[in-house]
């Protein structure tokens, strides 16, 4: 489903690579976590993953696909069969929650039936029903984090990324949005969490991936913090 | 339903900002005005020159006081033979001065001065090829009587450089302006990508293709161009009514009348090379400049 075979990425100007000579490979359907320091090339796999960037060596696979040298028209398409959910939710902030959620649907052709259709059965999935008015403003952290989670899950997308989704919300609140991420997880979408949350990765006891310094070091299956 | 949302959004994006939308219309306006401008020149001089080539004479003016009547049968007799001639005329003094006061209607005084035995005797030639004037005159030129030889097509070529002259003028500076325009159009794209950086970056992670996210903003640049080219072929229906037909009404026999169906073609065209022109520049900026 995802793999990363020997991948190595540095950023221009860099005295060090990012990540190095980093092979993984991710099964449809698992949950995974992405774990290390800061600077440690996290955020760098996440942004491979989305072909935001290329790697300077290696292959980078997705859905199967190749998508380290993927022509560039070809990326928006490629960019819907994964949902992406950030540490700073990423909401429009002059639109609702229904609004911001529907506005994934409308910028990829569907029409405001097919909207008016889904997007409040996704509210209610992640526990929004109800609030679909209000502005972002008007909403909690964790509330603003599950219209990110349903705008990034409206498609039914096959993978599920999540860039420190708990960064900016409370010990408990992140305990909800994991929940979420775990029901969706159920749902069969394959899940990668990057995260430096010991809290989280220990009550969840998933596959764990460490990273240091743009090196793998650890790979356990239901690993903990450490 | 896109379709809606795009617009909306051009919409929304001009009004945003309408210093800036005012400013790129009005230049992209004088633009194009003096692009029109200059096509139209081009045609009017175009049309001059086939309806002035027709009538285009040489004149040989005999020596008003020395010429005599054998030399005038002289030439008269070599012009019926010459294989360069298509048909003269001679004009007589008194015919001279019947013309003269006809020209110079406005200025009585001149004409009291004026006596008929004062204006040369002339032979009116019509060169079947007006290009054979230098031989053509090298056969007259040194003869007994013969005062000058005129080209009317060397005068009237210089009626037409001037009105060139203008033309290029008025394209230069065309070019000048349009540039200054394109680059208003350039600088509005980027306070309107600006101002939508997020729900770009919120398009471009759920996967918006790139023209659905680039459309409003090249659309802008079009609405810009094609406002302007309205704006402009106003500006030159109102330049021929007002200046050609009006101001300039007493040149019209020499200029020759513009016909409106040049005037009306001027609002595809530059309606055409306004939205064309802006839009291939405001995507351009917009791809490899803003990087949208």
């Amino acid at each position: 489903m995802i793999a990363l075979e020997h991948v190595t990425k540095t950023y221009p100007k860099a005295s060090r690579p990012s990540i190095n000579d980093v092979s993984v490979s991710i099964e449809k359907g698992e949950f995974v976590f992405f774990i290390g320091p800061s600077g440690s090339g996290k955020s760098t796999i996440v942004k491979l993953l989305l072909r935001e960037i290329q790697p300077t060596k290696g292959k980078v696979y997705v859905n199967s696909r190749e998508v380290g040298n993927m022509r560039s028209w070809r990326i928006p398409h490629f960019r819907r069969s994964i949902g992406c959910v950030f540490q700073d939710f990423r909401l429009l902030p002059n639109r609702t929650a229904y609004e911001n959620v529907a506005f994934a649907l409308e910028v990829i052709g569907k029409t405001q039936a097919v909207a008016r259709r889904v997007v409040p059965e996704v509210l209610e999935l992640v526990g929004l029903g109800g609030k679909e008015h209000r502005y972002p403003q008007e909403l909690s952290g964790g509330e603003q984090q599950r219209v990110a989670v349903a705008r990034a899950f409206v498609n039914r997308p096959l993978i599920l990324l999540a860039d420190e989704p708990t960064g900016n919300l409370d010990p408990d609140t992140s305990i909800e949005i994991m929940r979420l991420l775990d029901r969706i997880n159920r749902t069969g979408t394959t899940v990668v969490m990057v995260t430096h949350d010991s809290n989280i990765v220990n009550q969840m006891r998933r596959r764990v991936v460490e990273i240091e310094t743009g090196k793998i070091v650890r790979d356990q299956p239901r690993g903990v913090y450490g | 339903m896109r379709l809606k949302y795009v617009l909306s959004e051009v919409a929304v994006g001009l009004w945003r900002n309408v210093t800036m939308t005012i400013a790129m219309i009005i230049t992209m306006a004088v633009s194009l005005t003096l692009l029109g401008a200059s096509v139209l020149l081009y045609l009017q001089v175009d049309k001059m020159r086939q309806v002035y080539y027709e009538q285009v004479e040489v004149t040989i003016f005999l020596k008003t006081q020395e010429s005599s009547t054998a030399q005038r049968d002289a030439i008269d007799a070599d012009l019926k033979v010459d294989e360069l001639v298509d048909t003269y005329d001679f004009e007589t003094k008194q015919e001279a001065y019947e013309r003269f006061k006809e020209i110079y209607s406005a200025v009585p005084e001149l004409i009291a001065q004026t006596k008929p035995e004062s204006l040369p005797e002339s032979f009116r030639v019509k060169l079947k090829n007006p290009d054979t004037f230098n031989e053509f005159s090298a056969r007259y030129k040194g003869r007994e009587g013969v005062d000058t030889i005129i080209d009317q097509k060397a005068l009237v070529e210089k009626v037409f450089s001037v009105i060139g002259s203008l033309q290029t003028l008025a394209l230069i500076i065309a070019i000048v302006q349009g540039v200054a325009a394109l680059m208003l159009v350039i600088n509005t794209i980027q306070i309107a990508a600006y101002s939508k950086r997020r729900e770009v970056a919120v398009m471009k992670l759920v996967g918006a293709s790139n023209w659905f996210i680039q459309a409003p903003f090249v659309l802008e640049a079009v609405a810009a161009g094609l406002i302007g080219a309205i704006f402009a072929y106003a500006t030159l229906v109102i330049a021929k009514i007002y200046v050609f037909d009006g101001a300039l009404e007493p040149l019209t026999a020499v200029l020759t009348p513009m016909p409106w169906g040049n005037v009306h073609l001027m609002l595809p065209l530059l309606a055409g090379a306004g939205t064309i022109v802006s839009s291939v520049t405001g995507w351009f900026a917009l791809r490899f400049y803003i990087r949208v």
